[in-house]
């Protein structure tokens, strides 16, 4: 589904990613993990399109097309979904008119008619229901005065409405007490089926508590050193980020 | 005519108008509104026609819209279409008491001054000024008497007629009363109205003017409202500009507020060629709470500028301006502010808010938020922002896939809604932001009975 | 307690003049009065080429035509300009070794002002150029200077020694058409300072000018000109006093900077012009005009100023922002305490394309004082990105004074981002119990404010002057808080 391929990023000059290679097929569940600055949000950001980056080098295929090309509603629009670290407050803007606009735009894509008032407002309550956000929540302006925790269920809320065929969550456990972090934990695994991809981008291994992952990298100063199955994860909790510093030094 | 004149100063020009007219401008009108013409004139002689060496216009061209060959009639008005056939409000629910101005006389369907139900006295200003001379005379021309704007005294001098609008004490109409202002004609207009909305004690009002054109001439409107909220008095005060870029729009309007009262205007500038709101309000009463509000939309080389003056003359009393607005191609937006705390308004809360969003480089904004503060224990504070739109936010937006245009749009619509949400008639609120959305796709936003093709 | 407030207060802004001293020495000064004659004999006083003197003609004739502003927040009483005396220069009695040294009575004037003139006393690293009444007493470390190719004298000498650079640069920035006061500045400026820093060239010392007021009924019109080449830097510093005295005294100054290519120039001042007594008789009129134009890409001017003397103070000191990628600042702490006016502010003109602009401006009023801000931002059409952000604080000690804020913001430039913030407050009360509560005096308490509310200004200061800015601020408000 998605295959990346010596990717190099720059912002300024400075290069952040420095050759990262990644293949995540239908059906996985990739987690990407690594100490701060290590390059994770931006990986997430270059593959929604953020235009704050430059590639300098490498190609991403994304449903055997070129995803670099693409604008980022289109890549949203092929079913690229960014659970943002910091999702944007959009005073005025309704969630209810914002997530209405976004599914029609897809549906649009896709050669469907667009939802009706009542088919929407019905499938929202369903996947309210099942991120345990309050209808209050959806009535506001979009993550206008949102705490951290309920940003964050939003997120997975939108994930939700727009079932995306791959999914990017980008430090979404971050800032989550324990309860928020079992309600997000159940979005995501509810809407995992054979036919998407997630990629679940962390600093911590206890969101893999709640969420198995079928591989486990670990990005580095730019790199992805490190790959390997769910104990993976478990070895860097116990050993720390230090760990592999050390082997990369022995190398 | 305007070959000979173009070298006669525009005070001369109307100063020569006036001797030659005010026999028939008197005749035509009340003997209340007469009284105050020659100070008037007086005063037009001393101050002049404002001119952008003058602060407060710095930014406006008064001289070359008054310059323009415009006919100016006092007599008797013939009006040989039926109004009513060429304008019907569609604003769906809205269910209103509806005055018609045409070309700045009251339009006479019969009745010039009527009671509503409730006890809600609306008509003719002219009318008003026979019939209820006492109340009249207590509130005409006293809240502007000290401006020193040329244009107001321009006005008292020329103004025959207008609307009336008087609630009684303790008289709350929740219906609103609806003014619509046309100006239809087939050659060029001027036309210079005077308002009065008077409020007794705890009475209650929701007024709205709509300013339409309706005939494809050069129109001048120069028109001064007069506002007085008694003691706990509410009032709701809408605005709809939707005039074509051929019409000239200047209004004035004086607030004088007593204690505990409670005004709300909000002055919705669609469309036009040349607009320019001037907006006084005196806080004379404590715990008197003022919400001045706008929005202007201005492309092609549309001119809008927005002139507020809240003048805090007593403790404790709230006020809070905000004006945004979008301006493309090469509009030129023009917004001043400004906040009076004189020494004795201790407790004084005033806001102020100016954001405007330029879409081209042609398009220019000039923004002056200003505090003028004599008091110590007050909370005041403005902001102005001038920019474009936030690109996270369309950043965020496009990654939920929807496109770019959509986006811009979404996002210029709050930044639009802002304003709006703040209109207290609900019907008039989605009326507009229906409005706003057609002038936002840049559809065209007139009212669909409405015969003018504005653009 | 809020009695007691307003006594503390009171007593902190009743606090004296500290520099109202008189120094009785002969001046060598001409009859009062303004008129092509006087301009000749200054001219001639000062032994000037001729393009300098139909340089101040075509000024005076030119200001002849025009009128005083009207525009500013401020009362200014008619001034006539026949009745001050427009060149008044100390003479020096004391037999001289050489044309190097000072009068000893002139040295300990600027002694007590805290200037010493000798340079092994001087505080290290800094350069002083001594300005009293229309003439340049003495200008230190010149020679340490020159070493380094810098140009740092007085206007005077400049005019005699490098007449091609004077020429090239004067009136660059502020043309004697400018307004009023430049146009009489222009006409009969006296002395100043002139400094030149060469290409890539790092000034090691703070350059710094102090303006002495002395002789009575004398205007001060003083004229700074700064040229930073490409890649240099200087910091510079200005300071200024005068004595106590019942009539008002005229001072206005030009000051006109112009930086290269990645040049960079930071001018602070500490203006503490006599401000009038607490009934407000006497005292300076300050109108001043100063500006910067950032030429070169890449070239950065900031202003600081900290403005607690002078009776009236109408002061807008600017920057034009030419260069692509060049910055312009302004930090200003404004006190205005018993009768004083102030309207001050800035101008930021975004020409260049990615310009920025900071401006932060405090105000502080006490006493029965009107402090305004004011200030403009314009960004033209073809600035493209221009920023600009700008915070005006404005803070009232008493229900007595005024505060305003007269922003004008224009933008012709669909890409710019403008931002202005303005807040009014007094100091609240529940600071005060905080502070209170953990054992500060209410005295303190607001000096601790007040200082609080305008370190983002008094941080941009270099070391030396920020501490003397502190103890001033204190000063100038002994007396007022409440």
């Amino acid at each position: 589904m998605l295959v990346i391929k010596d990717l190099k990023v720059s912002i300024d000059g400075e290069e952040i990613l420095k050759g990262i290679n990644l293949e995540v097929r239908a059906g996985e569940l990739h987690a990407i993990m690594g100490p701060n600055g290590s390059g994770k949000s931006t990986l997430a950001s270059v593959l929604a399109g953020r235009e704050l980056y430059e590639v300098t080098s490498g190609k991403v295929t994304y449903k055997d097309q070129d995803l670099l090309e693409k604008s980022p509603e289109e890549r949203a629009k092929e079913g690229l979904f960014l659970g943002f670290q910091y999702p944007i407050e959009i005073p005025g803007v309704s969630m209810v008119n914002f997530m209405k606009t976004a599914i029609n735009e897809m549906r649009k894509h896709r050669g469907e008619e667009p939802l009706s008032a009542s088919e929407f407002l019905k499938k929202m309550r369903e996947k309210k229901d099942l991120v345990e956000i309050s209808s209050s929540l959806t009535n506001r302006s979009v993550n206008e005065g949102f705490s951290g925790g309920e940003k964050k269920k939003n997120e997975i809320f939108q994930m939700a409405m727009l079932e995306p065929d791959l999914a990017i969550l980008d430090e979404t456990d971050s800032g989550l007490d324990i309860d928020a972090l079992r309600i997000v934990a159940r979005g995501v695994n509810n809407l995992k089926s054979p036919h998407n991809a997630t990629i679940v981008i962390t600093h911590y291994q206890r969101l893999l508590d709640y969420i198995v992952p079928d591989f486990v990298h670990v990005l580095y100063n730019g790199r992805i050193v490190k790959s390997g199955g769910k104990e993976l994860a478990l070895l860097l909790e116990e050993k720390g980020y230090e760990w592999i510093n050390a082997e990369e030094v022995n190398q | 005519m305007s070959t000979i004149t173009e070298n006669i100063s525009l005070k001369e020009q109307f100063l020569e108008l006036y001797r030659n007219k005010s026999g028939e401008i008197a005749a035509n009108s009340a003997p209340l509104m007469n009284a105050l013409r020659d100070n008037a004139i007086g005063k037009l002689e001393k101050l002049g026609f404002p001119d952008r060496k003058k602060e407060d216009y710095l930014y406006a061209d008064i001289n070359s819209v008054f310059r323009q060959d415009l006919e100016k009639s006092f007599g008797e008005q013939k009006i040989n279409f039926n109004i009513r056939e060429i304008f019907h409000c569609d604003v769906p629910h809205l269910d209103t008491s509806l005055l018609l101005l045409v070309n700045g006389r009251f339009y006479n369907n019969g009745q010039e001054l009527r009671e509503l139900p409730g006890g809600v006295i609306a008509g003719s200003m002219k009318q008003a000024a026979k019939d209820y001379p006492e109340i009249v005379e207590k509130h005409y021309g006293r809240y502007s008497g000290n401006s020193k704007d040329g244009l107001v005294a321009l006005n008292t001098a020329f103004a025959q007629d207008g609307i009336f609008v008087y609630a009684p004490p303790g008289v709350r109409s929740e219906k609103p009363v609806q003014i619509v202002n046309i100006m239809i004609s087939d050659t060029g207009q001027m036309a210079q109205h005077r308002n009065l909305f008077i409020e007794g004690e705890d009475a209650g009002l929701n007024i709205v003017v709509c300013d339409h054109s309706l005939s494809a001439h050069r129109f001048l409107t120069n028109s001064v409202n007069e506002v007085f909220a008694g003691e706990r008095a509410q009032i709701n005060l809408t605005r709809i500009q939707n005039e074509h870029n051929g019409s000239t729009q200047i209004t004035h309007s004086y607030s004088h507020q007593e204690a505990g009262s409670h005004l709300a205007s909000n002055i919705i500038s669609l469309h036009g060629g040349f607009i320019r709101n001037n907006v006084f309000v005196k806080m004379n009463g404590e715990h008197a709470e003022n919400h001045s509000m706008g929005l202007y939309l201005a492309d092609k080389n549309q001119y809008i500028d927005n002139f507020v003056f809240i003048d805090h003359s007593s403790p404790n009393c709230f006020s809070n301006q905000l004006y945004k607005g979008v301006l493309d191609d090469t509009a030129l937006g023009a917004f001043t502010g400004r906040i009076l705390v004189e020494r004795d308004a201790q407790k004084t809360n005033a806001y102020q808010s100016n954001n405007s969003i330029l879409m081209t480089d042609d398009a220019r904004m000039y923004s002056r938020p200003q505090l003028e503060i004599y008091a110590d224990d007050v909370k005041c504070s403005h902001g102005s922002t001038l920019g474009q739109l936030d690109e996270d936010a369309l950043f965020y937006m496009r990654s939920r896939g929807i496109n770019h245009r959509e986006a811009r749009l979404l996002l210029m619509f709050a930044f639009a809604h802002d304003v709006i949400k703040n209109i207290r008639v609900k019907a008039l609120r989605e009326r507009i932001d229906h409005l706003v959305n057609k002038r936002l796709r840049g559809e065209l936003s007139r009212c669909n009975n409405c015969a003018m093709q504005c653009g | 307690m809020q009695k007691d407030q307003d006594q503390i207060l009171n007593e902190v802004t009743s606090g004296e003049y500290k520099f109202g001293f008189y120094t009785d020495i002969e001046h060598d000064s001409i009859a009062k009065g303004l008129n092509e004659e006087v301009i000749r004999l200054i001219s001639g006083k000062k032994d000037e080429p001729d393009f300098m003197l139909e340089f101040r003609l075509k000024a005076y004739r030119h200001w002849l035509t025009m009128k005083m502003p009207e525009w500013a927040h401020l009362k200014i009483p008619e001034i006539n300009y026949q009745d001050q005396i427009y060149y008044s220069a100390p003479v020096q009695k004391a037999k001289l070794e050489s044309l190097d040294e000072v009068d000893p009575q002139l040295l300990e004037t600027f002694n007590k002002l805290g200037i010493p003139l000798e340079e092994q006393k001087h505080l290290a690293g800094v350069a002083v150029d001594a300005v009293m009444d229309s003439v340049s007493v003495k200008t230190t470390f010149k020679e340490t200077l020159a070493e380094l190719g810098i140009i740092f004298c007085s206007f005077s000498e400049a005019v005699r020694e490098y007449p091609d650079l004077v020429r090239k640069y004067m009136g660059s920035v502020v043309p004697y058409t400018d307004n009023y006061f430049a146009a009489l500045n222009s006409a009969v400026f006296s002395d100043g300072s002139f400094c030149y820093i060469p290409k890539g060239v790092r000034c090691p010392m703070e350059l710094s000018t102090y303006f002495r007021i002395n002789a009575a009924n004398t205007g001060q019109f003083e004229r700074t000109l700064i040229v930073a080449e490409d890649k240099s830097y200087v910091s510079y510093l200005e300071g200024c006093t005068a004595p106590m005295r019942d009539e008002n005294q005229l001072h206005a100054a030009i000051v006109e900077i112009v930086a290269m290519e990645n040049a960079e120039v930071k001018y602070a001042t500490v203006q503490n012009w006599y401000p009038g007594n607490k009934e407000g008789k006497g005292g300076i009129y300050n109108f001043v005009t100063k500006r910067g134009i950032c030429k070169g890409d890449n070239s950065r001017i900031s202003w600081t100023q900290i403005e607690t003397g002078s009776a009236i103070t109408w002061k807008y000191p600017s920057v034009i922002l030419r260069g692509h990628n060049s910055t312009g600042e302004f930090y200003s702490v404004a006190v205005t305490n018993n009768h004083q006016q102030a309207d001050t502010g800035t101008k930021m003109i975004h020409i260049g394309k990615n310009t920025k602009s900071i401006i932060v401006s405090k105000g502080i009023s006490a006493g029965v004082s009107n402090n305004s801000y004011r200030g403009l931002v314009k960004v033209l059409r073809g600035a493209g990105n221009a920023r600009n952000f700008s915070q005006c604080d404005s803070l009232l000690l008493g229900d007595k004074c005024g505060a305003h804020t007269f922003p004008y913001i224009e933008s012709a430039n669909h890409s710019a981002i403008i931002e202005h913030e303005a807040t009014t407050s007094k100091i609240g009360e529940d600071q005060i119990f905080y502070c209170n509560q953990r054992g500060i005096s209410t005295e303190d308490a607001i000096g601790l404010i007040i200082n609080g509310y305008a370190k983002e200004v008094l941080n941009k200061l270099p070391m030396e002057f920020a501490v003397e800015a502190q103890k001033l601020l204190q000063i100038s408000l002994e007396g007022s808080v409440g």
